[in-house]
């Protein structure tokens, strides 16, 4: 079935059974392979993307259910403001290791800047538990979102 | 335009396959990792394989390649999966070639064992936290041999005194800095000079470095934060297939029933592949393999593992180490001293099986044909894999091309070649490129396990509280024999006892020795931290078991058996200051303190944590110090302590891999529990600077955390914990 995915802001048209998660159509169908494969049952938060501004976990999301929403993923998160202060922070503070998770992370932490502008810990907390790292690379991160966040 | 660059990448592959390099360096192909074009956001990530025009190209050894375009490539032989080692190395390198290091690019290394080898391993292998010590002075030398003909070309040039001349960020100068010439422009000159033997350059005194020891940035972050890195699971090529696996549920079975009618119904899926330990369902995308392998509905002959269970390997172990051992170490005379001791103890500690988990998951592409076989994979054993493909395809080993990749988490599980064994297998069968992507489930059920261990010490006391005896059995499996056999003399697995047959501590009546047991159906295999993993936590919550025998403070103890050993005395004190050792701590907290030497590093923790009323643990801090010799990258180093302590916590905390009916329980990050951000400590890191030879950093930390948390939890509730995971359930506060 034909699908028109509105992904960083150009259509984008595949031809895929509705069930089929957004992330195997974004890394396989579209070739964009930033947002990664972790788990497959939302449980790790690698593939997380945007849709309308909020962060979903792409391997969870049918193709079908996105209609004209607008996707977001990694090769193109630094185009909003918050995704630049967080590339950015992450290159400061020398966050990534392996970097697999890394998408996943700014992803997530983006999303949460754009609603808490100025997170405390515990929204951090909240906003970035669902994503792991099993480099280790949490109190870096931390740290990164405070200084994006200039907290 | 993904089209577009996709083929432009294949153009540049196909291209290199047609060319050889120096030297016998054969293919090389890897990874830009800094002055990468700059892509529009939309495009798939695919510029960053680079190759090296051969014309002119200055090689002088293994490791260096420039070019009249001025490029530097640093042919790296060893694998990045987030310790930082193409920052370290290339650190190495550019400190005696006088280049910046953001002058360097990076390529992999080729399997090759002559020119890559690693010299403490002894194969070509990432691990053993041994790069740094294996490359500190191979690269260096690399780089002034380098270094010295592009002076010598430049000097010849100018028809002046090469003594005269100097080198810096890519640049040969002559005396009065007048005129300049570019590594670029001397390349091609350079190359016709006869290369001096490495070992006869002279190399900077330590107290010259100038970028050695500093915190450099790493060379890897800025494709890391955009999604333009490219890791083997990112691996596209025209006409690929992507396919996805159930491996037989328990080791040695195989698959009876399978629906392929029903698979192939699923739109997008091509092909069924049945080789019996697996089936793979091939498709145009993952999603579509996935569904088409749910729709298999596969159903399995067990074979002869299927009554497998955790509680008879435990069995067999605590039967098995009732009996001596293959002695690793003996000196004085421990039976007697133990029998003359004014005080004994005794205790048994269990470590369990444990899965890596690796945020990419196990993944291998292959395009197999008639007179070669390329792979594209993560592996941290270019060698061993090579060699494994050989024996599987029988195509010479020339034809057999490892591209290797960025590696989304090693932890020792891409030292093995099973996931590149399997693809290969899957794609004799497929006529095109194929991807094979496990899924989590897989991943972590058909890992290559930490052993299982299980120890049993005993230890005697003289009237003051000091140990006059100790003696330690280790049974469980050993990874070295089937992992590299040459290694195990007289049926001693060097690894298995590593830091137990050598504590830091005097002691002068010790027995150590060694019992392997082998679990039937259950697969093991080397994980960070390898040998000190298992047994730095039984030495060191021993030792305190001791002290609380001797009524003693456990820091106070250890010192008393360090006199003879200054370094680990050294780091001991260091991370006691810092964590306040000593100061006063509400009811149910605690500190815990431990030490190690492992991987040529000295390496001490002081733990601090609360167990509440339930049992539950929260590790508060965990303070680190260490003394790993002279250093390259400090920021690096405190990158690895956080995250290494994180990696042995973590396993403290939630890891066991358990078996029932010869198939593992746990399936995916919902029952093999990673920790989150929500519940890590601060790790502190104090780093000592010192001129002694450089020491591993990436697994000490792994290592030394278990037992000191465990011995913090003592110290909060008398409790020992003698088995791992932490039983929060024997925790309980009494009511």
């Amino acid at each position: 079935m034909a699908f028109t995915l509105n992904i960083n802001g150009t259509p984008r048209e595949v031809d895929v059974d509705g069930d089929i998660p957004l992330l195997w159509v974004l890394r396989d169908v579209l070739g964009m392979t930033g947002t990664k494969f972790g788990c497959g049952q939302a449980l790790c938060g690698a593939c997380t993307v945007h849709i309308d501004g909020q962060p979903v976990r792409s391997c969870q999301t049918s193709v079908d259910s996105i209609g004209d929403g607008a996707v977001t993923t990694i090769e193109a998160i630094g185009r909003t403001p918050q995704g630049a202060a967080l590339r950015m922070a992450w290159l400061d503070l020398e966050v990534v290791q392996c970097g697999y998770c890394q998408s996943g992370q700014i992803m997530s932490a983006a999303a949460l800047l754009k609603d808490t502008p100025k997170p405390s810990d515990a929204d951090i907390d909240s906003a970035m538990s669902g994503n792991v790292c099993r480099c280790g690379t949490y109190q870096r991160i931390r740290a990164a979102i405070k200084r994006a966040a200039g907290v | 335009m993904d089209r577009l660059i996709l083929t432009n990448r294949i153009e540049d592959e196909t291209a290199m396959s047609r060319r050889t390099f120096l030297q016998g360096t054969g293919l090389l192909l890897g990874f830009a990792l800094t002055g990468a074009r700059t892509e529009p956001v939309f495009a798939a990530p695919a510029s960053q394989v680079v190759e090296n025009e051969v014309t002119g190209t200055f090689a002088p050894n293994g490791f260096i390649r420039i070019n009249p375009t001025g490029a530097v490539t640093l042919v790296i032989p060893m694998i990045e999966m987030g310790q930082g080692v193409y920052t370290s190395l290339s650190m190495l390198l550019a400190e005696e070639l006088e280049v910046k290091l953001d002058q360097i690019q990076v390529q992999h290394a080729p399997p090759n064992h002559a020119l890559y080898v690693n010299s403490i391993i002894g194969i070509q292998n990432t691990g053993g936290s041994a790069s740094v010590r294996a490359f500190w002075t191979p690269l260096r030398q690399a780089g002034a041999v380098g270094r010295n003909l592009l002076i010598a070309a430049a000097a010849k040039r100018w028809n002046v005194d090469p003594a005269t001349c100097r080198a810096s960020d890519g640049v040969v100068f002559d005396a009065s800095g007048s005129k300049h010439l570019s590594y670029g422009e001397l390349a091609t000159a350079a190359a016709k000079l006869p290369v001096p033997s490495a070992a006869n350059v002279r190399l900077k005194d330590p107290k010259d470095f100038t970028l050695i020891g500093t915190r450099a940035k790493r060379v890897d972050s800025s494709i890391k934060v955009d999604g333009r890195a490219l890791y083997g699971i990112d691996t596209r090529l025209p006409g690929m297939k992507i396919a996805t696996v159930a491996i037989s549920p328990v080791l040695g079975g195989k698959a009876k029933t399978v629906n392929e009618n029903a698979a192939l119904a699923v739109k997008g899926v091509r092909q069924v592949v049945n080789i019996d330990e697996a089936v793979a369902v091939i498709a145009d995308h993952m999603g579509a393999a996935k569904k088409g392998l749910e729709a298999a509905a596969i159903t399995w002959d067990d074979g002869p593992n299927g009554k497998v269970n955790n509680a008879d390997i435990v069995k067999q172990l605590e039967e098995e180490s009732k009996t001596p051992g293959v002695v690793a170490r003996n000196e004085g005379d421990a039976g007697k001293a133990l029998a003359e001791a004014a005080q004994r103890v005794d205790a048994i500690y269990q470590v369990p099986f444990l899965a890596h988990a690796a945020m990419e998951p196990m993944n291998c592409t292959v395009h197999l044909q008639k007179d070669r076989c390329d792979i594209w994979v993560g592996t941290q054993a270019p060698t061993i894999t090579q060699s494994r493909v050989v024996e599987l395809t029988g195509l010479p080993k020339d034809a057999i091309k490892i591209h290797n990749h960025l590696i989304g988490g090693g932890f020792g599980r891409r030292l093995e070649a099973d996931g590149t064994v399997l693809a290969v297998k899957i794609a004799k069968h497929v006529d095109a490129p194929v991807k094979v992507i496990w899924s989590r489930e897989e991943d972590i059920q058909h890992d290559m396990y930490r052993p299982y261990y299980l120890n049993r010490l005993s230890a005697g006391l003289d009237a003051a509280g000091k140990p006059v005896a100790w003696t330690h059995r280790i049974a469980g499996s050993s990874v070295m024999a089937r992992y590299y056999p040459p290694y195990v003399k007289d049926g001693l697995d060097p690894d298995a006892v590593e830091a137990a047959a050598e504590p830091p501590y005097a002691l002068p009546n010790i027995h150590v020795d060694f019992v392997r047991v082998e679990a039937p159906g259950v697969r093991t295999s080397w994980w960070r931290g390898v040998g000190p993993t298992h047994n730095v936590f039984v030495v060191e919550s021993f030792m305190d078991e001791l002290a609380h025998a001797a009524k003693q403070d456990p820091l106070a103890y250890r010192k008393g058996l360090l006199g003879h050993n200054p370094r680990a005395l050294a780091v001991l004190s260091l991370a006691a200051e810092k964590a306040g050792w000593g100061s006063p701590l509400p009811a149910r907290h605690g500190r815990g303190i431990s030490v190690q030497f492992a991987y040529g590093s000295y390496t001490s923790q002081v733990a601090e944590v609360e167990v509440a009323a339930d049992g539950s643990v929260k590790v508060k801090r965990i303070v680190c110090a260490i003394d790993c010799g002279m250093y390259v990258n400090p920021d690096t180093i405190e990158a690895q302590v956080q995250g290494g302590t994180l990696f042995g916590l973590t396993a403290a905390l939630h890891g066991s891999i358990t078996f029932k009916d010869g198939r593992v329980e746990q399936s995916n990050f919902d029952s093999y529990l990673p920790m989150r951000i929500d519940q890590v400590p601060v790790v502190e890191t104090h780093l000592i600077k010192n001129a002694e030879a450089p020491g591993g950093v990436g697994e000490a930390p792994t290592a030394i955390v278990s037992a000191a948390v465990t011995n913090a939890i003592f110290a909060a509730t008398g409790k020992r914990v003698r088995s791992l995971p932490i039983d929060t359930n024997s925790l309980k506060s009494s009511p």
